[in-house]
């Protein structure tokens, strides 16, 4: 934008100073991460004594075994995949469902249906008269608790409405409506097709809620084989629930520690990359999901 | 009769609707309304609505107890901690990042500083526990390294508020900025120009263009987190609690679950009433910082 301008004469140390300041940043951020990785690849006693850096030290890929021959994980795994693809299924699909009528201007009782659901967005019941509600209606230790009571964000409802309103012209809208197009028929043949975009940044936003998703595990699920990774992440990375019985003889308690550690770079390692490597692609969508949320009508 | 008409000609639209506001109905509306149980007594083998009605008596219960004080400040500490320490750095960064000419360097900047916002809590938490670990953390290590003894970070009840915040900052400094950027990319381009004619530095620039460009969205993101003020996240501090950092890592939230989901039935109406207070209070603070922002800066949420 400013690039045809001259600059003025100081201003190559100003450049120099931010230049310097975003590496620093961008460093503080990178650090820890690149030091995971590398920690998960090195062997035990290097971690132990601290010589691990940004390389990995003494490489070994025994952290990494021990995690891929622990069963849970492959439990959470199996049921974050589940919960991430049926749960976003649900999501997307009903906030779609819901938007088109909140963004016709011509809908009458508009403002009420979309001031109802606004106001959840400031006011709930509370944990306690929702967990009774889940139980009431048999969804406790269902995966449908960890799906349906959440199934639609009211947030995500709103950047949706946004998007309909601006970005589908409704000129389209008055021309289907002169070749006598039903609702039904406009919103399936025409506002779909157009509504990709919404629908990558639904889709991501729900997707990533879904796979980092923990409180409502917690609350609603006691049974183990339902458990999606988070919970049984937190078992092994916050509580050290890690059966290391279960692994090879490990009998001096320094070398368990040494495995513990290691176990544990390993998982956020596992469990992370999931996202990771899909979020590069997917970043321009989660930028857009900002923006439209920032469009106001 | 009109009115009827209208509706009937558009009976399609409230068929969409109709499975999302049943959804709504019962699933937002309806612990509403159960939570009437915070003016009841529950007690196991009961249902919510033949348990004794005892008026206010657990919200009673709740100020009169000890841990009231404690709970209000650890919350408000914390978000107000956060709010004054974290709130800035997003600003800063979407400026130094406006001034940035090589699009590449820009993008890599951005691809690294918003990739932490998609850790998990409980992954996010993990990392902090190892990294300020006692005696295999990195961080205890340069402190031995340097000749000093290593800190108990996660037992020291007063180092929980830095921790909590600070990481806070290293998770969403990046993912925050994004609205900056884009409200820095709405600014005028003559205005710039107009200036660099003038003679002004970059510096002055930032100063009298930039950031006023910015402020009614600086304005409005501040009123908003204000209005956000009694919700911290529950699932950060529940996972960094330790026996020893409860004095102050014991907010409202993690109170709540504990007293009415892992104690049991009998605590379910006083653990209501806390969720009700709760609620009430920042509904309170939302819809007056709403106000505040619409006059102030004439934007908001709704």
């Amino acid at each position: 934008m400013q690039s045809p301008i001259k600059e003025s004469g100081g201003d190559w140390l100003f450049n120099l100073a931010n230049t310097i300041f975003l590496i620093f940043v961008s460093f503080v951020i990178l650090y820890p991460l690149i030091h995971i990785i590398s920690a998960s690849l090195s062997a035990g006693e290097a971690i132990m004594s601290g010589q691990v850096g940004l390389i990995p030290v003494g490489f070994n890929l025994k952290a990494y075994q021990k995690v891929l021959e622990y069963p849970l994980i492959w439990v959470g795994f199996s049921n974050s995949l589940f919960y991430a693809s049926i749960g976003t299924l649900v999501n997307v699909t009903m906030t779609l469902v819901a938007a088109y009528p909140l963004s016709r201007a011509d809908l009458p009782g508009k403002n009420i249906f979309l001031t109802l659901f606004v106001f959840t967005m400031m006011f709930n019941g509370g944990i306690i008269p929702t967990y009774l509600l889940v139980k009431d209606v048999g969804l406790l230790n269902t995966r449908w608790a960890l799906i349906i009571p959440n199934a639609i964000s009211v947030w995500n409802l709103l950047i949706t409405i946004s998007f309909f309103r601006t970005s589908i012209p409704l000129e389209l809208h008055e021309a289907a409506q002169l070749d006598g197009a039903s609702d039904f028929n406009y919103f399936i043949k025409i506002m779909l097709p157009l509504s990709t975009p919404i629908i990558a940044v639904l889709t991501l936003y729900y997707a990533v809620g879904h796979w980092n998703q923990f409180f409502d595990a917690m609350l609603y699920l006691s049974k183990t084989e339902l458990y999606p990774l988070q919970l049984i992440l937190r078992q092994i990375l916050i509580d050290s629930q890690i059966d290391l019985s279960l692994m090879t003889d490990i009998r001096e308690i320094a070398q368990r520690e040494e495995l513990q550690a290691l176990i544990k770079y390993a998982v956020i390692v596992v469990t992370s990359l999931p996202v990771m490597l899909i979020y590069p692609f997917a970043q321009k969508h989660f930028v857009k999901g900002i923006t439209l949320g920032a469009v106001k009508d | 009769m009109q009115t009827l008409k209208r509706v009937r000609r558009k009976w399609q639209l409230y068929g969409f609707l109709a499975i999302p506001l049943i959804w709504l109905i019962l699933f937002r509306y309806g612990p509403m309304y159960g939570a009437q149980i915070a003016f009841r007594d529950f007690l196991p083998g009961q249902t919510i609505w033949d348990s004794p009605w005892v008026g206010l008596a657990q919200f009673q219960r709740f100020f009169q107890s000890p841990v009231f004080s404690v709970l209000i400040r650890n919350t408000l500490g914390l978000s107000l901690y956060a709010l004054i320490i974290a709130f800035p750095f997003p600003i800063l960064l979407a400026l130094s990042l406006n001034q940035v000419k090589q699009k590449r360097f820009k993008e890599t900047v951005q691809l690294i500083t918003y990739a932490p916002n998609f850790i998990s809590t409980v992954i996010m938490v993990g990392i902090i526990l190892r990294f300020f670990d006692m005696r295999t953390g990195p961080i205890n290590q340069v402190i031995q390294w340097l000749g000093l003894q290593p800190i108990n970070f996660m037992g020291e009840a007063a180092l929980f508020p830095s921790i909590y915040v600070w990481t806070n900052i290293w998770q969403y400094m990046g993912f925050n900025s994004i609205i900056y950027i884009a409200a820095l990319s709405n600014i005028d381009p003559a205005l710039h120009e107009a200036a660099v004619i003038d003679g002004a530095s970059r510096v002055r620039r930032i100063w009298h263009i930039d950031l006023p460009g910015i402020l009614p969205v600086v304005i409005v993101m501040l009123i908003l987190n204000l209005g956000q003020i009694l919700s911290v996240g529950f699932e950060k501090a529940f996972l960094l609690q330790t026996p020893l950092n409860l004095s102050t890592s014991e907010i409202i939230s993690t109170y709540l679950y504990k007293i009415g989901i892992v104690g049991g039935f009998t605590n379910f109406s006083f653990a209501s009433a806390i969720g009700l207070f709760n609620a009430a209070i920042g509904f309170i603070f939302i819809v007056t910082a709403q106000k505040i922002s619409k006059r102030l800066a004439g934007i908001g949420l709704w």
